[in-house]
């Protein structure tokens, strides 16, 4: 079983299948953090109980996404080498200390003063708490500014020379962090991060304003989520613009695979909106396209001429298809962000932004969106720069482990199982959190105590055995 | 100006936060592998409490270990990990269930005693793989120019059984004497009874491995046991023995805080002779801590920040434990 199997794609469907699972905490607890202290500010400022409310009621669901991101990341540091040695041996001395940097500047901040911001309010008063709360909102960011800048590095790499040993070796470190997409990306992620959050907030005070419209904490909540959208969304847009153009400039190819480019066009790009790239044939069938618009939107003119993939080598093509819909997904999810914005900037200016019950089912629907945009945004950079990791110089093939592929099957395998098992039950339990709405008095992390475990009868206690069993 | 020796001060770094990992995640680990053996809830609780707010700094250890490892020494890091691919891997997987049981099993009733048993599943999973692959380490490596050239079941051998099985003796001191030292009552007269029988293991332990491990390696007997080195090494076995012996005069004196302490202290002491046995190697008779060093620049790069920010961590870090100090009482857990 799996001899025939090749070893390089074996890893590669293992490291996405895990970075995948792991980019979503990360994306969703970023914003969250930010959010908690923002909440937690307003009620130091202003006393109002309903902050304290929505505040401990988050942080609960902060907990337990954080948890589940901090045990897929774990995974995520030690699989460069077990999957990646070759990647790792020469591109360690580069990318190493950036993620060495993200550890001591960024992780153990957050898990330092995690403990005090779940635990602690009653122990440390709530100046110090708000401190701890403050600390994991900047670690979190800390954390997205090192490793998007190794990302970006491998992307577009810069300040680094070659050793006789094969390894990359930085000439300049402020060349290698500040690396030319690097700013770009980190702009549009952490925005990503904040609409995905600012989405599922207003979801969840969404569905319980379908519920009940009169609810104090749902109403606080799903008024700050939808000034998150209607500002950030279109902020985010234009973003992701200059990102691709950053993108035009650094990696043509991969804005040739996004724009399902084959061809060449002296005289002005289309903008093809749908198709079915097809690779092998080198064409995008069925394409609906809108002449001169792609040259209109990269290049500021009508009549820019554009190069193709014909003018590439096909052994540097990267996976067309898969690149050119998740670009479509992701920006496609982006305008519809937008557009709730702007509904629901229109409800709250005509005043029924507590009582339109289509604005409330639009932002429920919307409420995974972010999720979805920014997995799809990372298949859109990872697989357009395909097939290198360090791009133009180190190819994916030459990058991975002397494993064994019966080797990787079994872990990708035990990776599919156990991921889908745990961060399912993870999932339930998150929604389970949301479904419930804040109360007055809501408490924290406060994990039943055994003191109030006297009101589950033992007879409930011999059925939860049982059914484990 | 005396030249420094960057591959030296890095070799202590990974081994210091290596340490720390050992030091802070053990117990815990230790707690998981103890479940079993306390059934009621109540005192499953109050174990969960007194890592709750603290176990995800301990495992930031092992990310410094790693994310170092790749940074300082990438030719190691290139060719352990793939060498210990089973071993890793099944940590992983086995830290991914412990961790999520944390928050898990507060959330659900009925499943509650899943999370429990996921808890001690990943935490017994997690250190024999970490026991194992130390053993693996020890016992060396096949190396073919940049790589690993080994196949994926050649971690597997009676020695790297026995340091697994020894890790796992060890972590449960390590969590049976914390549980001696954050609890109180009945509680604590089990964690009491307990860590006399884990403490008489781990000398077996002990006893077992530095026999064992002479006999890896020529280098290896001969590090310990040739003259002049006997005359420094000898002193790694006598100062277990000293500590052994506070050991049990605290477990049999009752000192609440000192067992945690002086088991602390036997696995600083097994750890020095690891240092003893594998230096100057980085995978021992293969590659050594000078040729698997990366580029002085990047060395120096990440030292700067080594230097201003772990006292800094190890500050706070502190703070944090001092915040959620002494013992853990059921009625007013923090949770």
């Amino acid at each position: 079983m799996f001899e025939g199997w090749d070893a390089v794609v074996l890893a590669r469907a293992q490291f996405a299948f895990t970075m995948s699972f792991h980019i979503i905490f990360p994306a969703f607890s970023i914003g969250l953090a930010s959010y908690l202290a923002v909440l937690e500010a307003l009620w130091l400022a202003t006393g109002r109980e309903v902050y304290i409310n929505l505040f401990n009621y988050w942080l609960k669901i902060f907990a337990v996404a954080f948890a589940m991101g901090v045990v897929s990341g774990i995974v995520m540091s030690y699989q460069f080498g077990t999957n990646w040695s070759a990647f790792s041996d020469k591109t360690g001395p580069v990318i190493g200390p950036l993620m060495a940097y993200e550890v001591l500047t960024a992780f153990f901040l957050e898990a330092g003063f995690l403990g005090v911001m779940l635990f602690g309010l009653n122990r440390v008063g709530p100046k110090l708490h708000f401190l701890a709360t403050l600390m994991v909102a900047v670690g979190t960011l800390i954390s997205a500014f090192w490793i998007l800048s190794a990302n970006s590095w491998m992307q577009t790499p810069a300040g680094h020379t070659v050793n006789e040993a094969g390894q990359f070796i930085a000439a300049d470190w402020l060349k290698v962090i500040f690396n030319p997409s690097f700013p770009y990306r980190l702009v549009h992620m952490v925005l990503a991060a904040y609409l995905t959050t600012a989405l599922v907030v207003g979801a969840v005070g969404a569905w319980h304003l379908l519920r009940d419209r009169h609810l104090a904490g749902p109403r606080v909540m799903f008024s700050m989520a939808m000034w998150m959208a209607t500002l950030v969304a279109p902020i985010q847009i234009i973003a992701g613009d200059q990102h691709g153009l950053n993108t035009l400039e650094h990696q043509p190819v991969k804005i040739m695979a996004m724009e399902g480019h084959f061809e060449s066009h002296k005289h002005g790009a289309p903008l093809i909106l749908f198709g079915l790239p097809n690779q092998s044939a080198g064409r995008v069938d069925y394409a609906v396209e809108v002449p001169k618009l792609g040259s209109l939107i990269l290049k500021h003119s009508l009549d820019a001429p554009m190069a193709g993939l014909n003018t590439v080598p096909r052994e540097n093509w990267p996976p067309v298809p898969l690149t050119f819909w998740s670009f479509r997904i992701m920006v496609g999810l982006g305008f519809l962000m937008a557009a709730l914005g702007l509904f629901s900037l229109l409800m709250r200016l005509s005043g029924k932004f507590y009582d339109s019950r289509l604005l409330h089912i639009f932002a429920l629907l919307m409420g995974p969106a972010g999720f979805i945009a920014v997995l799809a945004g990372w298949i859109t950079t990872e697989t357009g720069r395909q097939p290198f990791t360090v791009y133009g110089l180190l190819r994916t093939a030459e990058s991975a482990s002397p494993l064994a592929a019966p080797a990787v099957a079994s872990s990708l395998i035990a990776f599919i199982i156990v991921y889908f098992a745990v961060f399912a039950a993870g999932v339930i339990y998150l929604l389970r959190l949301m479904a419930a709405p804040p109360h007055p008095g809501e408490e924290g992390p406060s994990h039943e105590v055994p003191i109030r475990t006297a009101g589950i009868t033992p007879a409930a206690g011999v059925t939860a055995e049982g059914a484990a069993r | 100006m005396i030249p420094i020796d960057l591959p030296i001060i890095w070799a202590f770094i990974i081994a210091f936060a290596v340490f720390v990992y050992v030091v802070m995640d053990g117990f815990d680990l230790g707690l998981g592998i103890l479940f079993p053996l306390f059934p009621e809830k109540r005192d499953r609780d109050v174990i969960m409490n007194s890592v709750a707010p603290v176990w995800d700094g301990n495992e930031t250890w092992l990310v410094l270990g790693g994310g170092g490892l790749m940074a300082a020494f990438p030719l190691a890091y290139a060719v352990l990990m793939p060498a210990l691919y089973t071993p890793m891997i099944a940590m992983l997987l086995g830290l991914v269930f412990r961790g999520v049981a944390f928050e898990f099993r507060w959330r659900t009733t009925r499943a509650r005693n899943r999370w429990d048993i996921a808890f001690f599943g990943g935490s017994l999973l997690a250190t024999l793989a970490q026991g194992i692959a130390l053993g693996a380490i020890l016992q060396g490596v096949h190396v073919g120019g940049r790589s690993y050239a080994g196949g994926w079941w050649d971690w597997l051998t009676p020695f790297s059984i026995l340091t697994g099985i020894s890790l796992v003796i060890g972590y449960s001191l390590l969590g049976a004497t914390w549980l001696v030292m954050k609890t109180e009552g009945e509680l604590r007269d089990r964690a009491y009874h307990l860590s006399w029988v884990l403490l008489l293991a781990m000398l077996a332990a002990i006893a077992a491995v530095s026999i064992a491990t002479p006999f890896l390696h020529i280098q290896y007997t001969e590090r310990w046991f040739a003259w002049p080195n006997v005359l420094m090494t000898a002193q790694v076995p006598i100062s277990v023995a000293v500590v052994t012996a506070l050991l049990l005069r605290s477990l049999a004196n009752k000192y609440d805080y000192q067992p945690f302490f002086l088991t602390l202290a036997l696995f600083a002491l097994s750890y020095a002779g690891l240092g003893i046995s594998m230096y100057p190697y980085i995978v021992p008779q293969s590659i050594t801590i000078w040729q698997a060093a990366a580029p002085e620049n990047s060395q120096l790069f990440m030292l700067v920040g080594v230097a201003g920010l772990i006292p800094l961590i190890l500050g706070y870090t502190a703070w944090a434990y001092w915040v959620f100090r002494g013992k853990v009482k059921p009625e007013s857990g923090y949770h």
